[in-house]
């Protein structure tokens, strides 16, 4: 049951933003990014891929990865979809050579000693 | 990368910083354009949507030769349309019946037609949709509001990341008699997105 309630919930939120008893089929009828950063994560994937530095396929292998590496952990946490595709985003960076995690680390290392506050 | 000045704000989550990290790594490196990403997200939230999808039910609605290429070869059908977004390398268009409700899901990740729906839902992305839409679809659509009767067969069709589907749903009962001689606006304005996913009745 708590299968269900979930997916009940997560509906009855998404219908809460639509304006009327039908779906506007113009808009999707809810957010589909949550945060800025999941928006701009999915735009990397796409333009890499579009660029012709891995195939979306490549992403998706990894991407699935990830998700029943999610789907088959015993946590407790409420599955992060967008999370799943950060870390498909990062694997085929470092699969491919584009971007190492040696390298991603020592960018975040830079970012953590920025003033407070400054966080662009 | 946006600039708001939020310097207010709650601090950035792990998950933002790391990817600010990994889009100023690819400009530095050459391998993405200054607007690229931003151009990319317009195209998915204001240009690709449901809208898509919409139209080509509405016309199909209309137009018996249509819908029969549409049935037929939906990729080839839906040329016409000019729709930006690609993502449908094989676009199948599964017609509902009295006979045969038909629903999508993709059970291993998240997979789309993205040129006629747009990008998908919460929901659909959703451990929960994923696997009790395969495992009991009649009780699943009759808690997401589509009581079908017994008599109704269901088909769930999973996307891969060959094949995308998209559901021709039956038009409302009420217009049913009428849908060749409405409009394309009244007509569209009665589609909803997730009667293209199969998980409304209209």
């Amino acid at each position: 049951m708590p299968d269900s309630e979930l997916l009940l919930d997560i509906k009855l939120q998404s219908d809460m933003e639509l304006s009327g008893e039908i779906a506007p089929p113009m808009a999707n009828g809810e957010v589909i990014f949550e945060a800025p950063w999941q928006s701009r994560a999915f735009g990397l994937a796409r333009v890499l891929c579009e660029a012709g530095h891995f195939s979306w396929d490549e992403f998706r292998h990894r991407l699935i990865a990830r998700i029943n590496a999610w789907d088959t952990s015993q946590g407790d946490a409420a599955y992060q979809y967008f999370d799943c595709f950060l870390q498909a985003l990062t694997d085929v960076l470092a699969d491919t050579g584009l971007c190492s995690n040696l390298e991603l680390e020592g960018r975040l290392d830079e970012f953590s000693a920025r003033p407070h506050g400054h966080d662009h | 990368m946006s600039h708001d000045h939020d310097h207010d704000h709650e601090p950035p989550t792990p998950q933002a910083l790391r990817t600010e990290a990994i889009e100023s790594l690819l400009l530095e490196k050459g391998l993405i354009e200054p607007t690229a990403v931003d151009e990319v997200i317009a195209l998915y939230s204001e240009r690709v949507g449901p809208m898509n999808g919409a139209k080509i039910v509405a016309k199909a609605w209309r137009d018996p030769e249509f819908k029969a290429r549409l049935l037929a070869d939906g990729t080839k059908a839906i040329e016409e349309f000019d729709l930006e977004g690609g993502q449908v390398e094989k676009l199948v268009v599964l017609e509902n019946t009295p006979e045969q409700h038909n629903v999508v899901v993709c059970t291993l990740c998240s997979c789309y037609p993205w040129a006629v729906l747009g990008l998908p839902p919460k929901w659909y992305k959703d451990p929960a949709y994923r696997s009790r839409i395969v495992r009991e679809p009649r009780k699943l659509l009759a808690e997401m509001g589509a009581d079908l009767p017994p008599s109704v067969a269901i088909r769930v069709w999973d996307s891969s990341a060959e094949v995308r589907y998209m559901v021709l749903p039956m038009p409302p009962a009420e217009v049913a008699g009428q849908v060749a001689t409405m409009a394309e606006a009244e007509l569209t304005a009665l589609i909803s997105r997730d009667a293209m996913i199969g998980v409304e009745l209209l």
